[in-house]
């Protein structure tokens, strides 16, 4: 079974010049016949390939705001990490008119759904009821790899869904009291840093379905109202959201949200598939909380934004500091943001079904990649040696597609050619 | 099928490699995940053991039908006490080592938690040898 992907390639840009393939964590990307594909089970959306790619042919199938059309009443939700993007002298309260400038009848910020998942979160713990480390689970990309490479660990996870979806259900309560319209007449629109979130709105996996009618790129939404920002009058009061909340766009804001005092938060994709590895082996069990992020930074290094990590970071700092004074929501309702569906583990596709076959499969691999000159140059399309030496047995490639072996073939070739040409001529003497 | 690694007792920076490189190998072979962490774990430990006690030495690893059986073999001090070892937080560790987050005397007690059947053939200046056994 394949999932819908949020990351998808743009052939008429990519000139196949496998930057891309170095590059992403789950080796999911190979170049064929000059251009790149990615292999959908294996991909989990993270956006490293958007954000090495020179010829910007890795795009998000995020949605546009003409979506805004299909209902009566619009809520804008961004990520506390569109904060980021202005500069700190810009209120969180003014980015929020911003989204009303350009056309949305309300806003909801979802890290005011942030403080609401940090008090369930709080309370889970407190009650001894799960199983430690406790690994965060508000990363979708983070959720897709686990689930892809690491399902034994899936046990430990917080079973709470994403801010954005604790937020789109507040909005949708709050807009439903305050409008009468049903859920149908209410569009709720993520303003999504990330490819990874795009995909958990479109094919969730905690959920049956996302409360999140549609999600923005970041880029879009900056390029609407950063014109605009500066000629801001009149503003309503719509910022809500405290320290806690905004915090969450930083690495370890989460962790901070949760009460606990012993814990790591791991940022960057190679990282956390380190950490994750330590874990599996046995070797973090006294920690009591652990934040994973795929992006350097957290959410304010997500690659749909503009802003540079880190200063995005301390911006957050900046930002979240200015709104301390801002209380907390006091109700911890575990039960209402639980999961719906559990998430399963996807049993990691062998080389065969057989163990026998398999192990075949396997010593033929380890022949083939002997052969191989262990230079993981890239040109065969494939990101090492021994991830073509696993095509060639999958199926997937032959040998000819490394160049070195190909040029073995054709100067076997040409000897053979001038051997034969050789005996003619003794024989026509 | 039969994987062989060596183990170097000189360089900290590559241990757990082979244990590392075998789990890669269990993957790919589409062994359930819950063997794969069971060998993952009990393996790293008997590396680690054979790295900072034994000084370095070989591992062999085997994949048959019914089980997977991993060798540790070191040319080591050997262990004297073997019931002592076995207890948990039992170790001989150096203050330099446990500075270096190990030797907290559990290693060899997780290897028998984890796998079905563990054997030891050691003495003192003969060096050890330990099979870790899971069955599949
Ligand atoms: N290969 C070996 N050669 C010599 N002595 C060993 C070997 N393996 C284990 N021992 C002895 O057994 C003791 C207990 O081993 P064990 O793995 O249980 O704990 P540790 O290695 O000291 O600490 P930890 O594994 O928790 O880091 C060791 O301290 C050491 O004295
Ligand atoms: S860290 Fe944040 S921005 Fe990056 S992929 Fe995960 S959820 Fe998206
Ligand atoms: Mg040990």
């Amino acid at each position: 079974m394949t999932y819908f992907h949020s990351v998808t390639l743009d052939a008429r840009k990519c000139h196949g010049c496998t930057n891309c393939i170095d590059h992403c964590p789950t080796e999911a990307i190979r170049v064929r016949r000059g251009k790149a594909k990615i292999i959908k089970q294996r991909c989990i959306d993270c956006g490293e390939c958007i954000r090495v790619c020179q010829s910007h042919a890795k795009i998000v199938a995020a949605d546009d705001f003409s979506m805004l059309d299909n209902f009566k009443y619009n809520i804008a939700m961004p990520a506390p990490s569109f904060y980021s993007q202005f500069r700190c002298e810009i209120s969180v309260n003014r980015i929020l008119n911003a989204f009303i400038k350009i056309g949305f009848d309300d806003v909801f910020e979802v890290a005011r759904g942030a403080e609401y998942i940090s008090a369930a979160t709080r309370e889970l713990i407190a009650s001894g009821n799960i199983k430690k480390p406790v690994i965060s689970s508000a990363c979708p990309a983070v959720l897709r790899l686990m689930r892809e490479r690491f399902p034994g660990l899936l046990g430990n996870v917080l079973s709470l869904v994403s801010p954005m979806e604790a937020a789109a259900m507040l909005a949708r309560e709050e807009a439903r009291k305050k409008t009468g319209l049903c859920d149908e007449e209410i569009g709720v629109f993520f303003i999504s840093p990330c490819p990874a979130k795009v995909t958990s709105i479109k094919s969730p996996l905690t959920l049956e379905k996302s409360n999140v009618s549609g999600a923005i790129s970041v880029k879009d939404a900056f390029a609407k109202i950063r014109p605009i920002i500066d000629d801001i009058e009149d503003e309503l009061p719509l910022a809500v959201s405290g320290y806690e909340g905004i915090f969450w766009a930083r690495s370890g804001g989460e962790c901070k949200g949760s009460g606990v005092e012993d814990y790591i938060a791991v940022d960057g994709i190679n990282n956390v598939l380190q950490v994750l590895e330590e874990i599996e082996y046995g070797k973090v069990n006294n920690v009591e909380f652990i934040e994973l992020s795929a992006c350097t930074s957290g959410c304010s290094g997500g690659p749909l934004n503009i802003v540079n990590p880190f200063i995005a970071s301390r911006r957050i700092a900046q930002q979240s500091k200015k709104r301390s004074n801002v209380s907390e929501p006091k109700i911890a309702d575990v039960e209402r943001f639980s999961w719906k569906k559990p998430v399963e583990g996807r049993k990691h596709s062998g080389l065969d079904d057989d163990l026998e076959k398999a192990m075949q499969k396997m010593e033929l691999m380890d022949e083939l990649y002997e052969r191989l000159p262990k230079l993981d140059c890239g040109s065969c399309g494939a990101p090492s040696c021994k991830a073509l030496a696993e095509d060639i047995v999958r199926g997937f490639a032959s040998e000819n597609d490394c160049i070195f072996i190909m040029r073995e073939q054709v100067k076997k070739l040409a000897k053979e050619l001038y051997e034969l040409n050789e005996s003619f001529d003794a024989s026509a003497k | 099928m039969i994987k062989k690694y060596d183990i170097s007792g000189e360089d900290f920076s590559l241990a757990g490699e082979a244990s590392s490189n075998f789990k890669s190998v269990l993957k790919r072979l589409g062994i359930s995940t819950e063997i794969v962490r069971r060998v993952s774990i009990a393996m790293y430990e008997a590396e680690i053991n054979t790295i900072i006690h034994g000084g370095g030495g070989e591992c062999e690893a085997e994949i048959k039908s019914n089980a997977i059986s991993v060798t540790f073999r070191d040319n080591g001090p050997g262990i004297a006490n073997l019931e002592l070892a076995m207890q948990e937080g039992y170790s001989t560790a150096s203050e330099k080592i446990r500075e270096l987050g190990f030797g907290a005397g559990m290693g060899l007690p997780n290897i028998k938690k984890y796998t079905d059947d563990m054997l030891i053939d050691t003495a003192p200046g003969k060096g050890t040898t330990l099979t870790l056994i899971i069955n599949l």
